[in-house]
């Protein structure tokens, strides 16, 4: 399986890669959403993306919108990873057609659990 | 923080007399890891002194804080997935099915611990069979502390416990937001009776049920209180009604009443079909 991690952060990057490759992922990284666009033209879909919200150049619920208009990406599950606590950002990114939210700070149970219940083989 | 071994055997002791769990030895880690928090609240600074204390008062709030901090468990909602897709899939459509005449169904998880498995239940309840609306449901839940049945009732969870296990869609359809923490709506809460049940001893009365959620609980008591507990479960569980276990419990040598379901890693059990 495949994964493309996007954070702004290197250090939440290489936590989140490190999560992802003990779960056999094979893991790309981009820092903000435009270059994870970019990222998916060489990839083509992955199986997973993790997506942080407040980063430059294109944040991620901008990109969220974007992939979820391109019927290639239909099949990828979207998981935003971020700071933002508030509900209506919650809904906001769900109705954006995130699958799954988690608020910072995440642990490896809960990153387990959330593609668990995505439909991950992860077990 | 060791605990020494005359200590040990102390707090084992008064947690096997008031709530039946079983300390082995080689669970000190887990003694000196439970009871730390409470050694700082006391500021008590050593187990040691904490044991001394308990002597001098063996009936007091003290005692009882102690049980609470060794009888309480870690948990998330929707733990371990599996029997709740089960319930999902299998046992809930089964039990409308069957029950479809009387329209009542009565469901009790035995130890609730902090809610989670509760407003699990009661989020697949209300999420994906909404015929049951209708219904007459009852709804129990129980746990041997009081701290924990308050904050079941409460229905309030930090971040992080919201972030283990709960789906974001329901978290959006079920809780609301209350300062940094989140809360579970009053319909879910309402839906709940919470009530203090001590398994080791008496039981309160309660309707012939057609589903009992006993998961992760029969590992910490010896063999004869497992057997008084499936006894007892035995006697409440309607003829067609399911047990669910945890995926490492079983009945097998203790009770030859119950056999378990087919389903992946859900720990379900019925009564012998005869």
């Amino acid at each position: 399986m495949r994964a493309l991690v996007i954070d702004d952060s290197r250090a939440i990057r290489v936590i989140l890669g490190q999560i992802l490759k003990a779960l056999k992922f094979e893991v790309h990284n981009a820092g903000h959403g435009l270059e994870a666009l970019e990222k998916l033209k060489e990839t083509g879909p992955v199986d997973l993306v993790l997506v942080d919200w407040n980063m430059p150049e294109m944040n991620g619920y901008e990109f969220v919108c974007a992939v979820r208009k391109d019927d290639q990406y239909n099949g990828m599950r979207l998981m935003m990873v971020t700071t933002e606590t508030e509900m209506a950002q919650v809904v906001k990114a769900l109705e954006a057609g995130a699958d799954e939210y988690v608020m910072k700070p995440f642990t490896k149970e809960m990153i387990v659990e959330k593609l668990t219940i995505m439909g991950l083989p992860v077990e | 923080m060791a605990i020494n071994p005359a200590d040990f055997d102390h707090i084992s002791k008064i947690v096997k007399e008031q709530s039946a769990i079983v300390l082995e030895k080689g669970k000190e880690y887990l003694v000196e890891s439970r009871l730390r928090p409470l050694l700082q609240k006391e500021k008590l600074g050593s187990l040691e002194n904490l044991v001394t204390k308990l002597k001098a008062q063996p009936r007091g709030e003290l005692r009882d804080s102690v049980i609470e901090a060794m009888t309480t468990n870690e948990t998330s909602f929707f733990r371990d997935i599996h029997p709740f897709e089960t319930l999902k899939k299998e046992i809930f459509p089964d039990l409308i099915e069957k029950r479809k005449d009387k329209k009542e169904l009565n469901i009790w998880c035995g130890a609730s611990s902090s809610g989670q498995e509760p407003y699990s239940l009661a989020m697949i309840l209300r999420n994906q069979f909404s015929m049951l609306n209708t219904w007459k449901i009852t709804f129990g839940a129980s746990d041997i502390s009081n701290q924990m049945l308050n904050r079941c009732r409460s229905g309030i969870y930090s971040q992080l416990e919201i972030n283990r296990g709960l789906p974001a869609p329901l978290m959006v359809k079920y809780f609301n937001r209350l300062g940094a923490e989140w809360q579970v709506k009053e319909d879910l809460r309402k839906m709940i009776q919470f009530r203090i049940t001590n398994l080791s001893k008496k039981w309160p009365f309660m309707p012939p049920l057609d589903l009992i959620m006993m998961r992760n609980v029969l590992i910490y008591f010896d063999v004869e209180m497992k057997k008084d507990i499936l006894g007892k479960i035995r006697k409440l569980l309607r003829p067609d009604g399911y047990l669910f276990l945890g995926a490492a419990e079983t009945t097998m040598n203790l009770d030859n009443s119950f056999e378990r379901m087919p389903y992946k890693q859900s720990g379900c059990y019925r009564l012998k079909q005869s």
